[in-house]
């Protein structure tokens, strides 16, 4: 994984110096514009990743943790950060903005604006100096929401990426008058220019994605909730800075008027969503219910708190959502507080604390007391959307989000101009995920034609030989500026490291990762022949890449270089111990420079790729993904069990944005079936799957045997069979498919409509909701009614779950005077006599009978647990509890595997709507266009290695790999032995660890390497 | 009394989350005693037992192995695997009369430099109470 740091970027100034035939256009640094340009740059197409703000990470580098993982945002964000801003095909333009849009897709000729920084990032070093000295104070901090301040000159955010310093120019006395010049003054290296002007760049480019994200709405709104008012209302986002260890108070809650611990507090849903209210949203912010319940958890665990949530309705549809809140509600004890809503906040002048008054599930009014009450604001269109969309020549939705369609729910009212994330409609991260990797193959298609030439790499010199060699090692001591030379005596541990064993030369740098060090180190490794390079400056977490390419560049292999951490893990936590810090930093020195003449050369091994790929399913998600893929030049199998391809959707007969899915179907099917790069394979069952990435082989029960890079699984989903309320003997009783299929026929003559939600979903048996059944009751609903206004229709639920958009279903239901009563008893469903239906009416407060003569079950989606199995096993992929596929990691891997090649996609990942569903399949085929565009691929080089003549063949290790890399086969002398496929590992010397015969080594951190380590620092004449 | 005891202690850390949070201390400029020496493994489950022997013997007053919290293995579950060895290694070393608390396991995320300073002061703490590891006593 390349992690470059900010100075290694080419981005700024030499725009257009490539030798390109086209690049793509990313608008928007937020997880979605990340994943985008990443999928678009391991596809070897250039890309521009424009952000108007100076750092790329967008919301979730704020968030403190993510749901319903709870996976620290920070540490599952930072890696693809630094990725993004390391790519050698990625220009990470922050503090840029699109001026101008002209040309047509394919085409377009795109000027920007590069705002001035005045610093320059090149070379910035972020040691903070200038930030230290600057004079002005009290500046609101809007990465921490204004919970905290910051100087005129600032880095953004302890994870800025890019980490440079920028003058925010209305605060800067020397800008706005001339007086003061004291950041340029103590910067050592002359990164200040006042003088800074924005200029205009013109890129040239393809195809356009707009990842613009959401703004948080104005809490301010709401004035009967005291925003800005009480102290102690904040809004989610600044409570998750609240939360956060590396927020302003280093993640101690306390409540904001009196410092104290808060006791108890309460969280209110729906701010700014779900309301006709002036200034409010009519949309369901789709997220809000999952943060909150992550927020409550989270404070949870760092004390002893009361709280209690304020919800209209519960909407945890996604992957394991239910299960997240069952989690709250039932281990954390956090009281959730169905269909209750929130009148208004009082605050106490004297003890500020606040009294919610609210009425309850059953239409009482009712108030408690709390110390913080947190609002759960919505998602609404980004700042400069309309200006954004102008710019672009696309238009805008009723809500002023990106217009999209269900059929096409990643392009825009533009050619060539794709949307992705938030900017669509309120999302959570994982569909943003997926969906970005969607809108970079509908990007890529316009890019990468006849004339396409992938991104070239890099050349280096030649790497020397340094077998048998006695090592030299080259050492380099840095300042950084007074970082590490305030507390460590520098010039005293570059003379140690000069008496070590193996040191040629030892020198002191005032930024080794400067530029000039960097080429001295260079120069070095050739005209000094060291054969070992070791840096002892910060964390190589951020900076051994940079090193490393300094040693590519000067002839030697990369993993001849290691680093001593003496700034983040010494001089900085050790300020007042100057001495002992100083004696540290020679011990850490020693203990990397003793690695370090242990350290070989290392080459990651090339694997061959066959440039196809296996779609397992030709429902709607298999054949757009298959077309993605073709789109692109490249072969595609679908293999479908039927006889015909369509999937689930051949039961659907309804419309969507005007259009029958029946004719969007058949025009899809169409599509596929003329296609010259798509074979079908139609009535075919798989035996198995061997290979790994790059080299798979589909073996098809027929015999064929399909050679491919990749595989898809877009198997689909089943509907839950009911066997509730007497279905297929009562002849009243049906499911929504059945319902919808005669409605749409006109053959539906009841005068009497129960829908009755949550039949197999929901349920002690099937735990999960099943996420399509609220919005296809209320579109069956509503047909009904439109068909004919005087049809009683009543839908029986736990919660209306019509999240996004679909909120309008809700709203539309209920104007044309659909009844909407919930379950009376938690989990029970409403009992049914064969004519009469019983629920709870809390408008009238009592048990109500509705006679049906028609009862829908809303039958949930099952998950074809069988087909399913058959196939994780031949390709070993876990599937969840719930009888879905389990992918790599639920927020940043969507539609990955853990084991690489294979993707998932659809409703085999999750139940979800068909739009839902194309996006991910766009967003499954650009992952796999990765991989099969490629004509090799290269491993990491600090695998595991098994040395055949101490392996016992135990297999210890084959079973303690989670990536499947270790195989125990049958060695030349008959006897067995472990072997690892370089191609599957990833290098975490699990293996390494387990093996009892010492006959397995993880190259760079191989035994005697980490046990020369531990023996330098304890065990060295002297110490 | 002599000087105070310093005592020697070797931290292993994996890559992906709890050496960034020992960066993260750093960042934050959270300060802590002088005693630790971080040895970064790719993961938690790479650290041997062997090494932890081998410091031991070597005259470490206490060895700590840091993991990515359960379930944030950026490999899985490689911090399960580290878990159930140390808590082995730890059975075996009060086998052999030394006291296990000179072996600690702890989860740090990338984001938890207070908890990396709060874990690593505390540990410091602990072993200068139990006072220099009785094998180089012994040889002395």
């Amino acid at each position: 994984m390349g992690i470059m740091p900010f100075s290694f970027q080419c981005a700024i100034g030499i725009i257009g110096g490539k030798d390109l035939t086209k690049s793509a256009l990313v608008i928007g640094g937020g997880i979605a514009g990340i994943q985008a340009s990443l999928d678009l740059a391991d596809r070897d197409i250039h890309v521009y990743l424009v952000e108007r703000l100076p750092t790329i990470g967008g919301t979730m580098c704020r968030l403190d943790k993510t749901f319903p993982t709870n996976d620290c945002s920070a540490c599952i964000l930072s890696p693809k950060m630094a990725d993004c801003i390391g790519h050698p095909n990625i220009d990470t333009l922050t503090h840029h903005e699109v001026v101008k849009v002209e040309g047509k897709e394919g085409d377009f000729k795109v000027t920007l604006k590069k705002k001035a920084r005045y610093v320059d990032p090149d070379s910035c070093t972020a040691c903070g100096d200038c930030i230290a000295k600057c004079p002005s104070k009290g500046i609101p901090d809007q990465f921490e929401y204004g919970l905290a301040t910051r100087k005129a000159i600032y880095i953004p955010h302890a994870q800025a990426v890019p980490r440079v310093a920028i003058i925010d120019a209305e605060n800067c006395r020397m800008i706005q008058n001339g007086k003061c010049g004291v950041c340029a003054k103590i910067c050592g290296k002359k990164a200040i220019n006042y003088e800074d002007k924005d200029v205009e760049v013109v890129v040239e480019v393809g195809s356009v994605i707009a990842a613009a994200g959401f703004q948080p709405w104005e809490a301010t709104v709401a004035t009967e909730y005291g925003y800005g008012r009480f102290k102690n209302v904040v809004t989610a986002l600044e409570f998750e800075r609240m939360m956060c260890a590396s927020g302003p108070d280093r993640g101690h809650i306390k409540v904001p008027s009196s410092g104290e611990d808060p006791k108890k507090i309460a969280f209110i849903q729906c701010c700014g969503s779900r309301s006709e209210k002036d200034g409010w949203k009519k949309y369901c912010s789709s997220v809000c219910c999952m943060y909150a319940t992550k927020q409550a958890m989270i404070t949870k665990e760092h004390a002893d708190v009361q709280e209690d949530i304020f919800f209209m309705d519960i909407r945890s549809y996604g992957k394991e959502f239910e299960a997240y809140i069952n989690r709250g509600q039932k281990e954390y004890g956090i009281n959730m507080h169905r269909a209750a809503r929130v009148s208004n906040v009082e605050e106490d002048p004297e003890t500020k604390k606040l009294t919610v008054n609210y009425t309850d599930a059953d239409g009482n009014g009712a108030s408690a007391e709390y110390d913080i009450v947190v609002l759960s604001i919505g998602l609404n269109p980004p700042n400069g959307a309309e200006e954004l969309s102008k710019t672009l020549g696309i238009e805008l939705n009723q809500y002023g989000f990106c217009k999209t369609t269900v059929f096409n729910p990643l392009g825009t009212t533009r050619k060539g101009v794709f949307v992705t994330g938030a900017f669509a409609a309120p999302k959570d991260i994982p569909t943003s995920v997926a969906e970005a990797s969607g809108s970079a193959a509908k990007a890529g298609a316009y890019i990468v034609d006849a004339n396409f030439e992938p991104c070239k790499p890099k050349q280096y010199p030649p790497e020397k030989d340094v077998e048998g060699k006695e090592p030299r090692v080259g050492v380099w001591v840095c300042h950084c500026g007074i970082n590490i030379g305030s507390v460590v005596d520098v010039p005293a541990v570059a003379e140690y490291a000069k008496g070590l064993p193996h040191v040629v030369l030892s020198e002191q740098s005032q930024y080794a990762c400067a530029q000039d060090c960097l080429e001295a180190i260079s120069a070095a490794i050739r005209e000094k022949d060291l054969n070992r390079v070791v840096v002892a400056s910060c964390t190589p977490r951020t900076h051994e890449p940079l090193f490393r390419e300094a040693c590519r560049d000067g002839g030697l292999n990369k993993y001849l270089f290691n680093m001593a951490n003496i700034r983040d893990q010494c001089s900085w936590i050790h300020m007042h111990a100057a001495a002992a810090a100083t004696e540290k930093a020679k011990d850490l020195l020693r203990m990397a420079i003793a690695k370090a003449v242990l350290l070989e050369p290392l080459v990651g091994s090339e694997i061959p790729v066959t440039n196809s790929a296996a779609v397992v399913g030709g429902g709607i998600t298999g054949m757009n993904a298959a077309l993605d893929i073709a789109a692109q030049g490249f072969e595609v199998h679908i293999i479908e069990r039927e006889k015909e391809l369509g999937g689930f959707a051949r039961n659907f007969h309804h419309r969507e944005d005007g259009k029958e899915v029946s004719a969007y179907l058949k025009e899809l099917v169409e599509k596929v079936e003329k296609c010259p790069k798509i074979k079908v394979h139609k009535g075919a069952h798989i035996k198995d799957i061997p290979g790994f990435v790059g080299n798979f082989k589909v073996q098809l029960s027929d015999g064929k045997e399909l050679p491919v890079g990749a595989v898809l699984f877009a198997v689909g989903a089943a509907q839950y069979k009911p066997v509730e309320y007497g279905y297929g003997k009562d002849g009243k009783v049906l499911t929504l498919l059945e319902a919808e299929k005669k409605i749409a026929e006109g053959k539906l003559s009841a005068k009497n409509v129960a829908f009755v939600q949550c039949v197999g979903s929901r349920s002690d048996d099937v735990k999960y909701c099943s996420r399509v059944c609220c919005a296809g009751a209320l579109r069956n609903a509503i047909q009904l009614k439109m068909n004919d206004p005087t049809v009683s229709v009543s839908i029986l639920h736990k919660d209306v779950r019509t999240y996004g958009f679909r909120e309008e279903l809700y709203n539309k239901a209920s104007s044309l005077g659909v009844k909407f009563l919930r379950y009376r008893d938690g989990d029970k469903l409403p009992a049914y006599d064969g004519s009469v239906v019983k629920a709870y009416d809390t408008t009238l407060g009592r048990d109500v009978e509705i006679p049906v003569d028609a009862l829908v079950l809303s039958a949930g989606m099952a998950p074809v647990r069988e087909e399913k199995e058959e196939l994780a096993k031949m390709v070993k992929v876990p599937i969840s509890k719930d009888g879905f596929f389990f992918e790599a990691h639920q927020k940043l891997r969507p539609v990955d595997f853990a084991t690489e090649g294979v993707y998932v996609a659809g409703s085999a990942h999750w139940p979800k709507f068909m739009d839902e569903c194309i996006a991910q399949a766009s967003g499954a085929a650009a992952r796999m266009l990765t991989i099969i565009s490629k004509k090799k691929l290269v491993s990491e080089g600090i695998v595991a290695v098994s040395n055949p003549d101490l392996c016992d063949g135990c297999g210890v290790c084959e079973g303690c790999c989670d990536y499947n890399a270790i195989n125990i086969v049958v060695g030349p002398d008959g006897r067995l032995k472990s072997d690892v496929n370089p191609g599957l590992c990833k290098g975490c010397g699990s293996c390494v660890a387990s093996c009892p015969a010492g006959a397995m080594e993880q190259r760079g951190f191989r035994n005697k390497q980490i046990i020369a380590e531990i023996d330098a620092l304890l065990d060295y004449p002297g110490v | 009394m002599s000087e105070e005891f310093e005592p020697k202690i070797v931290a292993f850390c994996c890559n992906w989350c709890s050496y960034a949070g020992a960066d993260g201390a750093g960042v934050a400029r959270l300060q802590m005693p002088t005693n630790f020496r971080i040895i970064r493994t790719m993961c938690s489950a790479r650290v041997d037992p062997e090494f932890v022997l081998r410091a031991l013997s070597k005259g470490a007053d206490g060895v700590i192995v840091l993991g990515c919290h359960p379930a944030d293995c950026h490999y899985i579950g490689g911090n399960y695997r580290a878990r159930r060895r140390i808590a082995l290694l730890r059975l075996v070393l009060e086998q052999y009369g030394f006291d296990p608390k000179r072996l600690k396991l702890e989860w740090v995320s990338a984001s938890e430099g207070e908890k990396f300073q709060t874990t690593l002061t505390g540990f410091v703490d602990t072993i200068k109470k139990l006072g220099p590891t009785p094998l180089v006593q012994e040889e002395k």
